[in-house]
């Protein structure tokens, strides 16, 4: 059309053109908001749980009732906040409590007082049941200590 | 399209036969009429059967069935986010594709759209529509709050009239002598395993048939020579009124399930007496009203049975109304037939009034 020699003709086309890029973008904008309406209450609903365990990671400190009477050469295990720990009252009588989530794939641990050793039945890592310390196999990073302090109605376990 | 979206399109129509769709769906048309409005109805009911498969998947996911039900509805209205609008979304959804599918099945009827080459698209309806309320009778108990309770308790009482074999069903159906856990895990395994799996192949067999026989017209623009008819193309004219239609469709349910959610009761207790003012949901109380009515204008014990007979012979003749009046020609059957609707429509709606009215 643009061989037309009627200027007048090309500038109402392309004012034409102009008002429906317009109408196209407004309207695609209109179904966006409408869409994010839709999702919005969609993705909170799923994500509930999610924002439940959120805030139970936030616990700072978790007391243990009775775990005084832990004997020694024994492991308790317990949720600090949303994941699986574990409280050592070793032979020699110190309390040590770390997490028990290995940290190479997420497992859960184990004590195992004969051998003196955290192992991981996974893929075989194995942890100082004292300070953490990854000692051999896959796991990259040591076991995080939490601070213990014992008195005579429980174990007070704490973020270090 | 740029070259290179076309050689795409080629390679995918190669091995689908796009062009073939493309050109099936061009030639598809919709008449267009005065009563041209009805023929909305069918697809809503579909929107609405697409809602309740997505909210009723989203349920799902926190739903529990068995001794757990009520705890977990109620961690699904009171404790997930927006778990109560995505429940009051699904009831509301429930009642009103109910609502639409009852428009489409009196539009249809009195279209006669039912004539020859029609009639399965008539009978899988109707078992559409049956479905439908199993769904929503299945659906109500789920909560497993008072009403749902007292609802199916009574439900179920209504097979027990059946002579010989009644108690028989109401136990099959019941999972025992009373409404309990069992109850609700089968009619939870009826509600979102049984019932789609007969729905979903029904619903794609009663589309073909659309597709296959087109949009029946109204005996009043048959007579017309075919020259007079008008129509419009399904792509994109009637398509996208059709969308147009479901998006209001969506925005009535999302304005009903915020503005009026869906309350959830007590917790059921087997030994609390029946909460005053108990009633049917809508749909039910007008067979529930005739069951009654009957069974109090006929004397005797066996005025029940015989209400029921009654009840299930109007059912039979409404379903069987393809092979009755079945001429082109606006005979005497035809206007019997279509007397018959305005009886059904009447008693229908009539005794839906007197059941609201008479609840104590």
């Amino acid at each position: 059309m643009s061989e037309l020699t009627n200027s007048g003709t090309i500038v109402a086309e392309n004012g034409e053109r102009n008002t429906r890029r317009a109408f196209l973008a407004a309207a695609g904008a209109a179904g966006l908001c409408y869409t994010a309406a839709l999702a919005y209450p969609i993705y909170r609903y799923l994500a509930s749980p999610e924002e439940m365990a959120l805030s139970a990671t936030a616990v700072t400190e978790v007391t243990l009732k009775d775990a005084q009477k832990l004997p020694a050469g024994s492991v308790l295990m317990f949720k600090f906040g949303t994941a699986p720990a574990m409280l050592i009252h070793h032979e020699d009588g110190r309390w040590i409590s770390m997490t028990a989530v290995c940290t190479h794939l997420g497992c859960t641990v184990q004590y195992e007082p004969q051998a003196d050793r955290v192992h991981c039945a996974c893929h075989g890592g194995v942890y100082n049941p004292y300070t953490g310390a990854n000692v051999s196999g896959p796991p990259p990073k040591p076991l995080k200590l939490f601070k213990v302090a014992v008195n005579e109605t429980g174990v007070l376990v704490s973020r270090a | 399209m740029t070259a290179k979206t076309m050689k795409l399109y080629d390679w995918v129509d190669e091995r689908l036969g796009l062009r073939e769709l493309a050109a099936f769906a061009r030639h598809k048309t919709v008449p267009v009429h005065s009563q041209s409005f009805w023929y909305y109805w069918g697809g809503i009911s579909l929107f609405l059967f697409l809602v309740q498969c997505f909210t009723g998947v989203l349920l799902l996911v926190y739903y529990r069935p068995g001794a757990e039900a009520y705890e977990s509805v109620r961690q699904i209205t009171f404790v997930m986010h927006f778990g109560w609008l995505i429940r009051s979304a699904h009831s509301w959804s429930a009642n009103l594709m109910i609502f639409s599918i009852l428009v489409h099945m009196f539009s249809v009827f009195f279209m006669k759209a039912y004539r020859k080459p029609r009639e399965f698209g008539w009978l899988s309806g109707m078992a559409l529509l049956g479905l439908a309320a199993v769904f929503g009778f299945s659906g109500y108990l789920l909560p497993m709050d008072e009403l749902s309770y007292f609802a199916t308790k009574v439900g179920l009482q209504i097979p027990v009239a059946i002579p010989w074999i009644g108690t028989v069903i109401a136990n099959m159906l019941r999972g025992g002598p009373d409404v309990s856990e069992f109850t609700v895990q089968r009619f939870f395994a009826l509600h979102v395993v049984v019932l789609p799996a007969i729905f979903v192949p029904l619903l794609a067999f009663h589309l073909w048939l659309v597709q296959r026989h087109g949009n029946a017209v109204p005996p009043s623009e048959e007579e017309k020579p075919a020259a007079e008819r008008k129509s419009m193309p399904f792509m994109p004219n009637f398509l996208r009124k059709d969308l147009a239609m479901w998006l209001i469709s969506l925005n009535i349910l999302a304005l009903l399930a915020s503005v009026f959610p869906w309350s959830l009761g007590k917790q059921f207790d087997s030994l609390a007496p029946a909460p005053a003012g108990i009633h049917p949901e809508w749909y039910f109380m007008s067979p529930f009203e005739m069951l009654k009515l009957l069974g109090s204008v006929l004397p005797g014990e066996s005025g029940e049975i015989v209400g029921m007979l009654l009840f299930t012979l109007g059912i039979v003749l409404w379903i069987l109304i393809p092979f009755y009046d079945k001429n082109k020609q606006s005979g005497q059957r035809a206007r019997a037939a279509h007397y018959f609707g305005l009886l059904a429509v009447f008693a229908l709606l009539a005794t839906t009034v007197i059941g609201y009215w008479t609840i104590r």
